[in-house]
């Protein structure tokens, strides 16, 4: 029943020590009166309190803390207690006080209970081997088992159900519609079966597709279920293997470390005594970092679970997909409820980690848990260039009316003059109405003209680009180990066309590593300066290791000694040294070493803030016994203290040490002699009265460490030797030189020895440290769920102020001087967006007293934080001074690009407490708005706070960001920056990221009314528009003119975004290289995205990394989400998933030109091929009589589309380069061009040039041919021929690149032609009657007049397109050619390179390094 | 580990190219092979005019001779044409092409004279022409049954419905049905040779090999293994226009039935509304004496088949052939004009190279 372990007082004070928490609304509190005595003191929704004496059960409890065992006979005390509690619970609900949730009216033992669970909002969750097993198996059965289907289909239902959805498809339908009208027998053109080939090849590929995919979905499912779990088995009393699909609800699951949890279950049992539980959801959100589960609080047994004693009812929400929510009470059989929180559930998929085994009920199965209910299969998005392709599409079918037309009118012509001939058949029939068949025949035997498989050959085409995308080493993150995701199967091309990009910044420019840079402490800065040199050591080594590539790749293949050379150097060139250099030594690689490694290595420089020594000074004086407090007033010393205590406690971060089950004795190695004089300290200038419970006795103290037993302890500096933790079990000598790095601090210290400049630094900071005895504790990890909080922390641990552990209860804080203190945790108001802070309520750990303490956004805390009054006068202007103070020194951090946040506390009154509480109770246990409740409860206690002082923290610009903006810009991006950052911080990070250049002219629109707003912009639109405007559009920073840049801040933005101000605003945004929208709502972000994308009609790309970017990601054509530090939420709302900014300038300007124009040129070829087909057999239209009659045999006809030149353009489709990648990233200005390859001129050209080679194609044969005996099929024969060898060769004249892979399919299609029609000509006799092919190819190929024909067709419908292409090339070479041929120079450079590389090494192979060659040829 | 690789994330995408096994300990990362980094060895074909010059002189070069060669080939072929429709009041023919008549019971003959003013030497092909004669109208094309035409008894006595409405006559099904082959060509020409002496010569004419060889001997085949074909075309009747039945096309019953060339040769229809269809073939006797010498001609025509209802025109072509077919001068003067076209643009970009294109314009294999 309880789980807060009752701290025994041992004085005969009365405090307040447990509590109970009952059902929803109450709360027992036990509060200790005299020694033997205590009064049970029940709080009800009025704050009623009720009160009964129970020195029994008291005595009870006090027994079972001495004999350290839970006996029957104490919990029968308990269930006593409970009882007495529940009475009066029951008393206060039949007075209306307790207002039962609906559907809980009625107890539980009532009849007939889940009659209002089937259908309401909830479901409740009874245990299967529970004693009511015919009323939990009425309710369990309604609910689904943990078998999962991601299938789409069943064998049975594939083909009705996969026809169904393909026929959704216009295009199918269109050919299911000539199918059916080839089946009329007047307009009849070919045999029935023979229009139905090319629906049915569409719909067979694409079925084959889809069964495939379902295939191996249903392939995994099946594995997914098989899975093998151990499940309490009611019969035999024990926990047997069963497979995941055979859980249900209502099953208790027992699982160890490293099991993948196959349910949503709630946690009732942790081997931990804390009754915590790890989880990784990486397999959910793929973020990495443990998050803590808590076994539901309250249970009514201790130690040893057992699911036979388990008899509670779990009610909880339907199933949902919301998976940071999860609400719900137990009720136990005795009918008290405990809520149930998202921190009880163990959500399906991710798995347990750092603990033994843990038990939990099934609540959700299969696919109602909320890992299947979050599985929305991959987006489908509709990109530009198809909607270009469709109306492109639409004028094809124009071109099949006219022709149609010409086709109905010309034979109702020729039908007046030919009246009733001998072969005429019908001639009965009226001229107009055998124009109208002949309309319809036309349209079917002309249906070539339409690319059918057009639409098939995008899809699989796209496939290929997504596939070549996601295999790209250069988007593949090595210290991640993630590639590129690409969630949108089809916009692939839309990311050659970008026009303006809207970036998030942090995280997203920014690495979103933070790491603490200075502080501003009782309105004293500490500039930190070590630190800062540090940083930049970092940064500059980081900037080093770009350029020098080519040499370092060199280094990778050489010696040890060359890598221990660099890596001494520096630990960044060392990390991406190694990583090279792995790519040559793959097969020694395993996963687990980089990993290890690398987050070895990001934790470094989060982790080794070197401390500011004045500071240093002044927080060590504060416990060290001969402290002089002359140079500092205490005064400040408490805020000094406050200060550190609150950035170690004040966040959610969850220590885990990689030697965390090693029970060690934990030493309080406290130097208690100096304990009395701080706590006299405290009292003395304590800001705030002190209330009695602060006299605690040293010995009280002493002894909580002890309570908290299995806390996470550390030997020390021995413990942490590199062998015993798991990051550095590799045998690998960087790795090792990475890890046995001895102490985080011991990168300063390396470097310190290996560089003169610095030596004497990090002397003192050695010195430091070796007075420091509790710094050596190093394998304490940290995670936090932002990257803030863990810089915070080890910025409070570099103080020697070190958060050890954490516990549901209480926190375990290294002070300096004072050693491990327990700090009583009370509550933690958890961060969220509106409110913009956090705060923790614990009981002071020297003063006793109840401290909230916040940290938040600096203008959150400053308007929270408390105007003195009422305080003698120096101290007013203490508090104003610092205020002002503070402010000023958030200013400046804001300046440098710092991230700020600001400190604060609050000093509690007991009484002030408990008011507070109580709501806070009632908010937590409630079920219907508990989010608003808890706000509003938060939001009570957050207020007059003291201001203790900010933070300033760093957060890097990722590598090769300014590259990137700048070859981006170069390209013709636009670039915004939206942000929810202050001004300041944005302009600095668009300094330090290129995007804001020294000379540009900075236009800032910050406006307090509509009114300015509207003639801030309107001045600006006239200064700049019209001369800015014309530079924009020049668009290159190389034209010397200053650009301007906008800078907006939300409020403005907010106006900008009306209707009536938005074109003043894009005028000017246009007008602008850059803009920088800063404090932006996440709506905001979306709005601008949409104006820009509706009003100026471009296609626009937003990236972002956080859940205020997802309506961003979601409003652009493209949206990018960069699988960072901040969750997934953005990733799961993206296009494509990217690991780092740098790689948006590999994907658009490479990936993204490549396949906008392998699609463009695909698309246009096709269309060029089929009008060029389609109009062959129009032209014969005119020697026919316009009847509808062809030429060829109707197999040949409709294969010839469908099989024998479709795979050539699917090869060109996804393999062509008309530029390589090292030239286009080179030369990002190539971008621009891309969308030309595609522009309307382009579609006419093409067609007019398939009418021209239709003509050759057609009259060439027919002049060669007329007025002999050439029969029908013979004269088809050499125009399919000749039109085979223009559309492959063709091809041949489109492709920029041919590899062998073209060269075969090339050849395999024509091959496939004459061996059809060959094969055909010899087995076909009677198979294909009207159009008989016997004999017809073989004649025709053993005649010397056929090839004579071919080659002159084939020659003159090429010579044009040849030649003018020559010329262009020739005379406007464009830059993509100029970079092509400066490319073949470039490899003939590397490949003298190579040779001479070669023969130094061995082992460097090739294709590894032209990257960095051309990277080298292409900056000088 | 099975359930390791277990990823809700893998479920939704079909794309995701983890393989399967693909578990935690194996790294995501792609494998640098030259075709997933699409970095395969390719030649890329820069069209300039360095590169693309020699191309030009190239077709130009060869397309030059061929095209004389085709030039002087079909002008050494000798052709002779005659259009014997009649449509002139001066014609020979004038009266017979006034009877629009198929089935007139008096056969019409008219006489036509001709001079040949160069003897030929080798085999002479006896065509006859017909214009405005559309063959390859859709409706027509179709209307036949190539089943039955292949000797398929059960087609022979029920025709396909294509055959419509030339399928059945007087509930006897047609044989062969069609209308391709019920307006089967029906003239009969002969052509005498006028000896100066006065005597008047007929010169022997070939009816056989002038159809394909897969034709005669694959596609056509008389129905049944029946030597007396009467009988086994029992039941069936001629068409319309014919006639005689098809069993009485030709004495020799190597060429009678189905597999008659005449008829083999109408049925393969022509592509072009003017045709000319081998009729005979006039076989060159002895080395010494051309095939057809130099004078007077007879050609005497059994005129049955009306032309003029749909203004078309019947001809006769005597012409010798080559390796190329018939007499065409336009491949030959196609060939020189495209070769000479080439020669000058390959000419212009020599030019255009020299002035602009000095810059490096090798076109060669990159990784």
């Amino acid at each position: 029943m309880f789980l807060r372990e009752p701290e025994r007082p041992t004085t005969g004070d009365w405090g307040f020590t447990s509590c109970f928490t009952f059902g929803s609304s109450s709360r027992l509190v036990v509060i200790w009166l005299k020694r033997k005595s205590c009064c049970l003191l029940l709080y009800l929704e009025d704050g009623r309190r009720s009160t009964c004496r129970d020195e029994d059960a008291v005595k009870a409890e006090c027994g079972a803390e001495t004999s350290g065992s839970a006996s029957a006979a104490v919990m029968e005390r308990f269930h006593w207690v409970q009882h007495r509690c529940q009475q009066l619970l029951l008393r206060g609900s039949e007075r209306g006080r307790y207002a039962a949730p609906e559907g809980l009216a009625k107890s539980p033992s009532q009849d007939n209970p889940y009659c209002s669970y089937s259908s309401g909002k909830r479901r409740a969750v009874l245990s299967r081997h529970g004693p009511h097993q015919q009323e939990s198996e009425a309710i369990l059965r309604n609910y689904k088992g943990n078998a999962i289907r991601t299938t789409k289909y069943s064998l049975l239902t594939f083909i009705p159900m996969n026809l169904f959805e393909q026929f959704h498809r216009a295009a199918n339908l269109y050919f299911l519609f000539l199918a059916l009208l080839n089946w009329v027998p007047v307009v009849e053109a070919f045999q029935k079966e023979i229009t139905m080939i090319p629906l049915l090849v569409v719909l067979i590929v694409i079925g084959i597709k889809d069964a495939l995919e379902d295939y191996r979905r249903y392939l995994f499912d099946k594995k997914v279920n098989n899975n093998v779990v151990q499940v309490f088995c009611g019969k035999q009393k024990a926990y047997v293997e069963r497979r995941w699909k055979n859980v249900q609800v209502g099953d208790f699951v027992r699982l160890s470390c490293n099991e993948i949890i196959p349910a949503d279950m709630l946690l009732l049992f942790s081997s931990d005594p804390r009754g915590v539980c790890y989880i990784e959801t990486a397999n959910l959100d793929g973020e990495t970092n443990l998050k803590q589960k808590q076994v539901v609080s309250d249970l009514p047994f201790q130690g040893e679970f057992t699911p036979e004693s388990f008899h509670s009812r779990i009610e909880c929400e339907n199933p949902n997909n919301d998976l940071s929510r999860f609400r719900g009470y137990m009720e136990h059989s005795n009918g008290a409820r405990v809520g149930l929180h998202n921190n009880n559930l163990l959500l399906r998929s991710c798995t347990i980690r750092n603990t033994e085994t843990v038990v939990g009920i099934v609540v959700y199965a299969g696919h109602e848990t909320k890992a299947m209910m979050n599985n929305s299969g991959p987006r489908y998005k509709r990109s530009r260039l198809e909607k270009r392709l469709n109306t492109d599409v639409l004028w094809c079918v124009l071109l099949l009316v006219v022709m149609c037309l010409t086709a109905a009118v010309g034979h109702g012509l020729w039908l007046k003059d030919h009246r009733d001939p001998v072969f005429q058949i019908d001639g009965e029939t009226s001229p107009a109405l055998a124009g109208f068949y002949v309309f319809w025949t036309m349209i079917i035997v002309l249906q070539v003209l339409i690319p059918i498989s057009l639409y098939v050959s995008i899809e699989i085409v796209k496939l290929g680009q997504v596939y070549f995308i996601q295999n790209d080493l250069a988007l593949y993150n090595e210290q991640l180990d993630s590639r590129i995701q690409c969630r949108a199967l089809n916009i692939t091309e839309d990311l050659g066309q970008i026009q303006y990009l809207f970036s998030d910044k942090t995280g997203t420019l920014t690495e979103n590593k933070m790491v603490f840079r200075r502080c501003s402490i009782y309105g004293v800065e500490y500039p930190h300066e070590e630190n800062a040199r540090r940083l930049d050591v970092y940064e500059e080594e980081a900037n080093a290791a770009g350029p020098s590539m080519t040499l370092r790749s060199g280094c990778s293949g050489k010696s040890r000694s060359c890598r221990s050379l660099s890596c001494t150097r520096s630990s960044v060139s060392l990390h991406t040294l190694t990583a090279e250099s792995e790519e040559e030594e793959e097969e020694e690689q395993t996963s687990t070493h980089i990993l290890s490694r690398t987050s070895a290595f990001l934790n470094h420089m989060a982790r080794d803030v070197i401390p500011d020594p004045e500071l240093m000074r002044k927080f060590h004086c504060v416990h060290s016994p001969e402290s002089s407090l002359a140079s500092s007033s205490s005064l400040e010393l408490t805020y000094i203290t406050d200060f550190f205590l609150a950035l170690a406690i004040c966040n959610s971060v969850v220590v885990s040490s990689p030697r965390h089950r090693q029970d060690a004795e934990c030493e309080a190695a406290a130097p208690l002699k100096s304990l009395e004089d701080i706590k006299r300290m405290f009292h003395h200038f304590g800001f705030s009265p002190l209330s009695a419970l602060s006299s605690l006795s040293p010995p009280q103290i002493k002894s909580s460490p002890n309570n908290l037993s299995s806390k996470p302890c550390t030997h020390g500096r021995t413990g942490a030797s590199t062998g015993s933790s798991p990051p550095s079990t590799t045998e690998d000598p960087e790795s090792n030189l990475e890890g046995s790095d001895p102490e985080g601090r011991g990168q300063g210290a390396d470097a310190g020895q290996l560089k003169d400049r610095e030596a004497d630094d990090d002397v003192s900071t050695a010195k430091v440290e070796a007075a420091d005895p509790p710094g050596a504790d190093d394998d304490l990890v940290y995670e936090a769920e932002s990257p803030d909080e863990a810089a915070l922390v080890h910025a409070a641990r570099a103080y020697s102020c070190t958060l050890r552990g954490r516990s549901a209860q209480s926190l375990l804080v290294d002070l300096p001087g004072v050693g491990p203190l327990a700090v009583q945790l009370l509550h933690i108001l958890p961060f969220d967006s509106n409110r913009k802070r956090m705060s923790i309520v614990v009981r002071h750990p020297i003063t006793g007293q109840v401290v909230v303490y916040t940290k938040g956004a600096d203008c959150v805390i400053m308007d929270l934080a408390e105007r003195p009054t009422g305080l003698e006068l120096s101290a007013r202007e203490i508090y104003t001074h610092i205020r002002e103070q503070t402010q000023r020194h958030l200013d400046s951090y804001a300046s440098e690009g710092l991230r700020t946040l600001c400190i604060a506390k609050k000093v509690l009154e007991e009484e002030e407490y408990e008011v507070w509480l109580k709501k806070q109770l009632l908010a937590e246990s409630s079920i219907e708005n508990r989010e608003e409740l808890m706000l509003e409860s938060a939001q009570r206690l957050e207020t007059n706070l003291t201001l203790l002082g900010a933070t300033g923290i760093v957060d890097r610009l990722q590598e090769e960001v300014p590259e990137t903006i700048e070859a981006l810009q170069r390209a013709g991006v636009k670039v915004w920056v939206l942000t929810g950052d202050k001004q300041e911080t944005a302009i600095n990070i668009a300094h330090s990221c290129k995007l804001l250049c020294p000379n540009d002219q900075l236009l800032t629109v910050n406006c307090d009314s509509k009114d300015a707003c509207v003639a801030l912009l309107a001045e600006l639109k006239h200064q700049h528009g019209g001369a800015g405007g014309g530079s924009a559009a020049a668009g290159g920073p190389e034209d010397g003119l200053p650009s301007s840049i906008l800078v907006v801040d939300g409020r403005t933005l907010g106006w900008a975004l009306q209707d009536e101000l938005s074109s003043h605003f894009l005028e000017l945004s246009s007008a602008c290289k850059a803009v920088i929208c800063c404090r932006s709502t996440p709506l905001q972000k979306s709005q601008v995205v949409r104006l820009i994308r509706d009003q100026l009609r471009v296609i626009t790309l937003a990236v972002g990394d956080g859940a205020n970017d997802v309506s961003m990601i979601q409003t652009a054509d493209v949206g990018i989400g960069i699988s960072g530090q901040e969750g997934m939420q953005a990733v799961m709302s993206s296009d494509f998933a990217i690991s780092r900014f740098k790689h948006l300038s590999k994907l658009l300007l490479v990936h993204g030109h490549w396949c906008h124009c392998r699609l463009a040129n695909m698309v246009l070829y096709f269309i060029y091929k089929n009008v060029m087909y389609g109009n062959l057999l129009f032209w014969y239209q005119f020697f026919c009589g316009f009847s509808g009659s062809v030429m060829t045999n109707s197999w040949v006809l409709i294969l010839f589309n469908l099989l024998f030149t479709s795979v050539p353009p699917l090869i060109y489709g996804v393999l062509d380069q008309d530029a390589s990648a090292d030239a286009l990233m080179c030369l990002p200005e190539v971008y621009t061009h891309t969308s030309k390859v595609y522009a309307p001129r382009v579609f006419w050209i093409t067609l007019l040039d398939a009418f021209y080679q239709s003509l050759v194609c057609f009259f060439v044969p027919y002049f060669a041919l007329a007025g002999s005996e050439v029969a029908e099929l013979s004269l088809g024969s050499s125009i399919n021929a000749s039109a085979l060898l223009i559309i492959l060769l063709h091809q041949v004249l489109e492709s920029h690149t041919l590899t062998w892979i073209h060269a075969v399919v090339l050849l395999l299609s024509g091959a496939s032609y004459f061996g059809f029609v060959l094969l055909f000509s010899v087995v076909c006799v009677t198979c294909s009657p009207p159009t008989n092919p016997v004999g017809v190819e073989t004649l025709q190929m053993s005649q010397p007049l056929f090839y004579t024909i071919c080659a002159l067709t084939t020659v003159v419908a090429l010579l044009p397109r040849l030649f003018f292409r020559v010329l262009h090339n020739t005379l406007h070479p464009s830059a993509v050619l100029k970079s092509a041929q400066m490319d073949a120079v470039d490899s003939e450079m590397y490949r003298r390179r190579m040779e001479r590389w070669n023969q130094h090494e061995a082992g460097v192979r090739p294709d590894l390094r032209p990257s960095a060659a051309s990277a080298a040829s292409c900056r000088t | 580990m099975m359930a390791t690789s277990y990823s809700a994330k893998d479920e939704d995408g079909h794309i995701t190219v983890s393989g399967p096994g693909a578990g935690t300990l194996r790294s995501k990362k792609p494998e640098n092979t030259a075709f997933k980094q699409q970095r395969l060895p390719a030649w890329q074909p820069i069209l300039t005019a360095g590169t693309v010059l020699p191309a030009f002189f190239i077709i130009g070069l060869i397309f030059i001779p061929i095209g004389i060669g085709l030039y002087v080939t079909s002008n050494n072929i000798k052709e002779f044409e005659i259009d014997y429709t009649g449509v002139d009041m001066s014609s020979p023919c004038f009266n017979c092409s006034q009877n629009y008549s198929w089935n007139s019971t008096r056969p019409c003959t008219c006489t036509i004279p001709f001079y040949l003013e160069t003897p030929y030497e080798s085999n002479v092909f006896m065509y006859y022409g017909l214009s405005n004669f559309y063959q390859n109208h859709r409706r027509y094309v179709k209307s036949r049954d190539d089943s039955q035409l292949n000797g398929d008894v059960g087609s022979l006595q029920k025709p396909s419905k294509e055959c419509e409405p030339y399928a059945y006559h007087e509930n006897r099904p047609v044989a062969p049905c069609g209308a391709i082959a019920n307006s089967m060509f029906n003239d009969t020409l002969e052509l005498f040779y006028n000896n100066p002496n006065g005597t008047k010569l007929q010169i022997p004419l070939t009816s056989t090999g002038i159809a394909w060889w897969t034709d005669k001997h694959v596609k056509f085949r008389n129905p049944g293994n029946d030597p007396n074909l009467t009988a086994a075309f029992q039941g069936t009747t001629k068409p319309v226009n014919w006639r005689r039945p098809v069993y009485e096309l030709d004495s020799d019953p190597e060429n009678n039935g189905f597999i008659n060339e005449d008829f083999i040769v109408w049925m393969r229809t022509a592509a072009l509304p003017t045709f000319r269809k081998l009729y005979r073939i006039i076989q060159k006797k002895n080395s010494m004496v051309p095939t057809l010498p130099r004078g007077n001609y007879t050609l005497e025509v059994v005129y049955n088949y009306p032309v003029r209802r749909f203004e078309g025109r019947k001809r006769v072509i005597l012409s010798t052939i080559s390796w190329m077919g018939g007499k065409n001068p336009f491949l030959g003067i196609a060939y020189m004009t495209v070769g000479s076209v080439c020669f000058l643009l390959g000419v212009v970009l020599l030019i255009i190279h020299h002035k602009y294109g000095n810059r490096n314009n090798s076109a060669d294999i990159s990784n």
